[in-house]
């Protein structure tokens, strides 16, 4: 399991590509590697815009049937996120993105789960599964 | 923050992304084809994204920006060699590229930007 900062552009790029590793040598397939990978930059992104910088959290999971999959979290200790619905709306946008970082990236994920509140930071968890 | 190198071939601006982008990175590559499109007067841009393995909404929405950017030059943007995994993803992020041209390779974009010249001369 790798824990790596997520402070600055660099560490988004930083971000991607241990994703991109660890989903790789788990045999996901390229699509879902390449689903997985974008899901990552667009949550790593948020963190760092929204949430003012945090961290993100690689590992490999085992599924009851056995299949493999690659989990990632990422935390902050930014504002939170007021009204989590509104937020999971194609389209609704807090200002800069064009409102497709969150919904976007749940649709390119087997598992999506977002926790927030108001001035107590954001944290989402999601998971690929190979096939 | 990697600088993106665009090269003029005749009317045409040529850029290929070879790095994994970063956000600022990005930024500066539509500043500098701004400024490459009112120094040399290109008629078109072709971007290579062969070497990009994500284009998430940022990248995307920048890709879109150039293009109309471009626009405003009257300059005509093909985006060229986007890998398959790179366009099912695009797809279901739900993102469309507005603004710009996408072709399979850089022959073909040269194809599509020459027929607008054509077509314009």
């Amino acid at each position: 399991m790798d824990e790596l900062p997520i402070r600055s552009g660099d560490d988004v790029v930083r971000v991607r590509q241990q994703v991109r590793t660890t989903a790789a040598e788990n045999g996901l397939s390229l699509v879902d590697q390449t689903k997985l990978v974008t899901a990552a930059s667009e949550l790593a992104r948020n963190t760092l815009v929204h949430g003012g910088g945090g961290t993100a959290r690689v590992e490999v999971v085992k599924s009851p049937t056995g299949r493999t999959g690659v989990k990632l979290r990422f935390t902050d200790e930014g504002p939170g996120i007021a009204d989590i619905g509104l937020a999971l709306t194609d389209g609704w946008s807090s200002g800069t993105g064009l409102g497709l970082g969150l919904s976007g990236s749940r649709r390119l994920v087997d598992e999506f789960e977002l926790s927030s509140q108001p001035g107590a930071g954001t944290s989402v968890v999601v998971v690929k599964w190979s096939r | 923050m990697d600088q993106v190198p665009i090269l003029k071939i005749g009317q045409t601006l040529f850029v290929s992304i070879q790095i994994d982008l970063q956000d600022d990175s990005v930024i500066r590559l539509q500043e500098d084809l701004a400024e490459e499109l009112t120094a040399t007067g290109a008629r078109g841009v072709i971007i290579d994204i062969t070497g990009v393995e994500i284009v998430d909404s940022f990248i995307g929405r920048m890709l879109s920006t150039i293009g109309s950017i471009s626009r405003l030059f009257d300059a005509e943007t093909v985006i060229v060699g986007m890998r398959p995994a790179v366009a099912i993803t695009l797809t279901e992020l739900g993102l469309s590229l507005n603004g710009v041209r996408t072709a399979l390779n850089a022959e073909k974009g040269l194809e599509i930007l020459n027929g607008k010249s054509r077509l314009n001369g």
